[in-house]
């Protein structure tokens, strides 16, 4: 690492002694990315900066903010109507929380369609994995901090699940209230959590980017890069390309901010909590609905937790279970079909989470469930073996220029 | 690769409108009559006129029984009434401060600064006073209802005759909006029930109309603000698209 590539001295007496700036140039300027990601691959810097916009607006909020049975729900409305901007930085965390995983599950469905997850990229896929189960524990604990009605009971239906556990099931749910029922030692431990978790997710993201970094992005052909012609470097393509994206992800959170604030959470939010009135619908967050649905699809407690916990664990053996040698579904089709039947199933799930657990609902609650197993355990270990593929291109550069030839 | 990103988008957005459709459930037939808010919309904006005659209609018709314990006097300034205004309407209140240097707890005057106060001291005098129901607070019932505006609107106005079939217990209403069309609120508006100063209409759609206007803006009083800044926002952030888009376009032009 030459210090002579920088031509300001003060940068060089500093890159000398803590080499940040050659950090950053190795990064922006010697950091090969493949040359064909297209906007798929947007969605990881905009987690990104829906995380640093969660903490910023998180840490601007708990200032204002009253972990107290009490005082939580009226200090919320403080922060809404008497604090400065309050209902702005109030709403902007609110919408990116959804915003964030909007992002997320389009940045997961993309790792799924080109096979991200695939050798020699399993950890990276790991630890994204880790991030989004952490992300989901943040989001539920930050969801009861308002405590409102839906707060309430949504904290003591998603804790009390943990009482399906056996012999010790009883005994967990008192230690997580912290007491016998859902009350002020649980707003409390979860303000705190709340408030921690999104460091450990920051950490997590750290070893993302690491484990990223180490054998570079995958790409939409889904073939190892063979040299020089088939990357460029970070900066200027990535950064004015994340920065199009982060445009167009700001464009649309103003719109939700601005004039559909409320779009997205649920008018019983702004009920008081009230431990003795039972809403007619307990719902949790819209993201948390497949996995709500998978729960409830099963008629037997312990059976719908260890299903619902199952169909986030099964993406940790992902790589494991999806043996075809080739990553990107463009040359898979037989996968490609499959990989929509996924995608329209997960939001099947999503929207019959949504839906009171009776009559059809219940039926096709169950056929979906059934599929979203059916497709990783069986699907995809027998595509690996019976799916005939089209051949690959011998580079990234060769499609590049064939399409642009066509094109012109 | 189009497709897919547009597939993407759109079968999300369906997802994320679900949960608000999945919300709006409720039970038995429910009427939701739509009227055109003047608070809707992009450029929309608070009707002061309006909510001055709501919250007449709230003083007079409502107050009796529900309490809006998030509203300071203070905020009517919003409606358009001046500080002298706004004193006087506080002061026609008493609320309890103290203790003084006596150690006693004492009744003074409202002040701007002080909270409406409720109609009951507790929840309990409160269900005492009124067949075991308890009013709800009106503060932000507008945005705790499903379809707010439209649903108190719609509700205020859905007082009729129970049909033959329905069996209506004492101290129940049929009202057609409220889930199940079983209320324990007597119907509060029914036409001319307040006089206007300004000789507006006294309607029962008229009084409902505008008491709805009022709660809407209790519920949410920065919407105004909000929507202001959402034009400038948005009107920055399309400009900021377009720029980075056309740069993005010039700086790849050498890759393909």
């Amino acid at each position: 690492m030459s210090a002579a590539k920088f031509s300001n001295p003060v940068v060089r007496w500093i890159d000398h002694r803590l080499p940040v700036f050659s950090m950053l140039d190795h990064t922006a300027n010697e950091y090969p990315t493949p040359k064909n990601l297209n906007y798929m691959w947007n969605f990881g810097s905009l987690a990104g900066l829906s995380l640093v916009i969660m903490i910023v607006t998180g840490i601007v909020l708990a200032m204002s903010y009253t972990a107290h049975v009490d005082y939580a729900f009226e200090s919320v409305e403080r922060i809404m109507r008497d604090v400065n901007h309050g209902w702005l930085i109030r709403y902007i965390h609110m919408n990116t929380a959804s915003f964030f995983f909007i992002v997320v599950y389009l940045h997961i469905f993309r790792g799924l369609y080109y096979g991200s997850y695939k050798a020699p990229r399993e950890l990276l896929w790991i630890l994204g994995v880790v991030i989004f189960l952490l992300m989901m524990a943040t989001a539920f604990m930050g969801y009861v901090l308002p405590w409102g009605q839906m707060s309430f009971w949504g904290a003591t239906v998603i804790t009390n699940l943990f009482s399906a556990i056996p012999i010790v099931g009883e005994s967990v749910v008192t230690f997580l209230w912290g007491g016998f029922s859902v009350d002020n030692p649980t707003l409390t431990r979860f303000f705190s959590l709340h408030y921690l978790m999104p460091f450990l997710i920051a950490g997590v993201v750290v070893l993302h980017i690491v484990a990223l970094h180490r054998f570079g992005s995958n790409n939409p052909i889904g073939i190892d890069t063979k040299g020089r012609q088939d990357t460029i470097s970070f900066h200027p393509y990535y950064t004015i390309k994340d920065i199009v994206g982060i445009a167009m992800f700001l464009l649309l959170l103003a719109i939700a901010v601005f004039f559909f604030p409320n779009a997205m959470g649920h008018p019983d939010n702004y009920i008081p909590a009230n431990p003795m009135q039972t809403p007619a619908h307990i719902v949790p967050e819209w993201y948390f609905l497949p996995f709500y649905a998978i729960l409830r699809a099963v008629p037997d407690k312990l059976g719908g937790v260890l299903l619902m916990f199952g169909a986030i664990a099964i993406l940790f053996i992902l790589p494991w279970l999806d043996r075809s040698p080739v990553r990107s579904a463009r040359f898979r089709p037989v996968f490609r079909i499959f990989f929509w039947l996924l995608f329209i199933d997960a939001l099947a799930l999503g929207y019959l989470g949504g839906m009171p657990a009776e009559g059809i609902y219940v039926t096709l609650s169950r056929v979906a469930t059934a599929w979203y197993f059916l497709h990783f355990l069986v699907i995809l270990p027998m595509l690996g073996v019976f799916e005939s593929t089209k051949p690959l291109p011998k580079s990234i550069s060769e499609p590049v220029l064939a399409t642009t030839g066509e094109a012109a | 690769m189009r497709k897919f990103i547009f597939a993407t988008v759109m079968s999300l957005m369906s997802a994320v409108g679900m949960p608000g459709a999945a919300s709006a459930a409720g039970g038995g037939d429910v009427t939701l009559l739509k009227n055109d808010w003047s608070f809707a919309g992009i450029f929309g904006h608070y009707d002061k006129a309006s909510m001055q005659r709501g919250f007449q209609v709230y003083l007079e018709v409502c107050a009796g029984c529900h309490s809006m314990e998030y509203m300071a006097f203070r905020n009517l300034a919003d409606l358009g009434y001046n500080e002298a205004e706004i004193k006087a309407i506080a002061a026609e209140y008493e609320v309890q401060d103290g203790p003084d240097e006596d150690g006693e707890m004492f009744m003074r005057p409202a002040r701007p600064a002080d909270r409406i106060p409720s109609p009951y001291r507790n929840d309990n005098e409160a269900r005492a006073n009124n067949n075991g129901a308890l009013p709800p607070d009106l503060s932000l019932i507008a945005k705790a209802r499903a379809h707010g505006p439209d649903y108190l609107y719609s509700l205020l106005v859905g007082y009729q005759d129970a049909p033959a079939s329905m069996e209506v217990p004492d101290g129940m209403y049929y009202n057609n909006a409220y889930s199940g069309n079983m209320i324990a609120m007597p119907q509060p508006i029914y036409g001319d029930d307040v006089e206007y100063a300004d000789g507006a209409s006294t309607s029962a759609e008229a009084l409902s109309a505008d008491v709805t206007h009022f709660l809407m803006w209790a519920a949410e009083p920065k919407l105004e603000v909000r929507k202001r800044i959402g034009v400038a926002a948005v009107f920055f952030l399309s400009i900021f698209l377009i720029m980075s888009y056309l740069a993005k376009r010039r700086i790849w032009a050498d890759v393909h």
